[in-house]
């Protein structure tokens, strides 16, 4: 690292992301939300389980809310992320534009990788 | 209310049928809720052991409602008037918001920003998380059911409910607010705001234009 980089470094402010050390997922990577339905506090919302989508960041590394709510410590603490779906993908019936999107945040925990083909056309878009 | 106006009302008050209207509950009325209970309880424990003093609670809430609300604005307003910043705002809301003195405690903030290509959106379809620190206490449309069901769903119907028509080529972003994360708008400035203030830009940053069911407007010049 050069001197000038070095001094770049220094002043730049602490970032308040939390760090994700060990995460399974990259932005980009294409994943499926579980289709699972285990009792109790869960922040994965019904109508986007069993949907596909791309990693848009990684949010950091949070304490499980579903340990949380029954006053557990959240220990240890699970990585999440910003996944992208295409709305036309999580409702077949939904009437916008193709390029209109919806985002979320998903716990690893919730995430397997997906394999095949799947409607991501629109989601590797930066910006 | 003078005395004239307080004879009208009791008048009026005896004047009809007291069953034509529902009673207007004040909010204390009725045995107080489980959670009321708790939460009460709770508070006395903590007064008694001198962890929190009843004035710092009250302190707290009066923040909620004076501070609070304002805050959206005035970072909002900057990242117009600062390109640098928003830079840096879009990149770690929450470091971006202390250099301005807005702490934001608990709260990642993430920021999305609308372009001629893209408008956001922002909800939360599992209970009601909102960026309470910067635009304060939620509206009830933003957690009712209908609001969090329907924007997900069918969110242009829903944003022209709000008056905001979004053409075709402009692509939705709903962000579904369901977790830690909190959100807010950088909507898109308007050309005629050129040379403002940022106390003047804050003035059309409503809470409304944060959430993203609407978007800013110049009053037009009377």
């Amino acid at each position: 690292m050069t001197k000038a980089r070095r001094a770049r470094a220094r002043r730049k402010p602490p970032s308040t992301y939390t760090p994700a050390p060990g995460h399974r997922f990259r932005v980009g990577d294409r994943v499926m939300i579980k289709r699972a339905f285990p009792p109790g506090h869960r922040r994965t919302p019904y109508y986007i389980r069993g949907k596909m989508g791309v990693i848009e960041r990684i949010c950091g590394a949070f304490p499980n809310p579903e340990e949380l709510a029954y006053g557990f410590d959240g220990e240890p603490a699970k990585v999440l992320y910003r996944v992208r779906f295409q709305q036309r993908h999580v409702w077949p019936d939904y009437e916008g534009p193709a390029r209109d999107l919806i985002e979320m945040e998903i716990f690893e925990h919730w995430l397997v990788p997906a394999s095949g083909r799947m409607p991501t056309a629109k989601l590797t878009q930066t910006g | 209310m003078s005395d004239t106006a307080f004879d009208y009302y009791a008048r009026k008050k005896h004047d009809h049928d007291h069953d034509d209207h529902a009673p207007v509950a004040g909010q204390d009325s009725g045995p107080p809720s489980q959670y009321e209970i708790m939460s009460r309880a709770m508070q006395e424990l903590l007064e008694a052991k001198g962890v929190v003093t009843a004035d710092e609670i009250r302190r707290r809430i009066e923040i909620f409602e004076e501070d609070f609300p304002y805050r959206g604005s005035r970072v909002i307003a900057r990242a117009w008037a600062d390109p640098a910043f928003k830079a840096r705002l879009l990149k770690d809301g929450k470091a971006a918001c202390a250099e301005m003195g807005v702490e934001l405690e608990a709260t990642r903030l993430i920021a999305v920003e609308n372009t001629p290509d893209v408008h956001n959106v922002i909800v939360c379809t599992l209970c009601s998380c909102y960026p309470r620190e910067l635009l304060g206490m939620p509206p009830t449309w933003y957690k009712s059911d209908n609001y969090r069901a329907r924007v997900v769903r069918e969110p242009r119907a829903v944003l022209k409910e709000f008056g905001t028509v979004l053409p075709d080529h402009v692509a939705l972003r709903v962000h579904d607010s369901n977790a830690d994360m909190r959100y807010v708008v950088i909507p898109m400035r308007p050309r005629e705001t050129k040379g403002w203030s940022e106390e003047q830009l804050a003035e059309i940053l409503t809470r409304d234009t944060l959430v993203g069911v609407t978007v800013p407007r110049v009053p037009a010049k009377p």
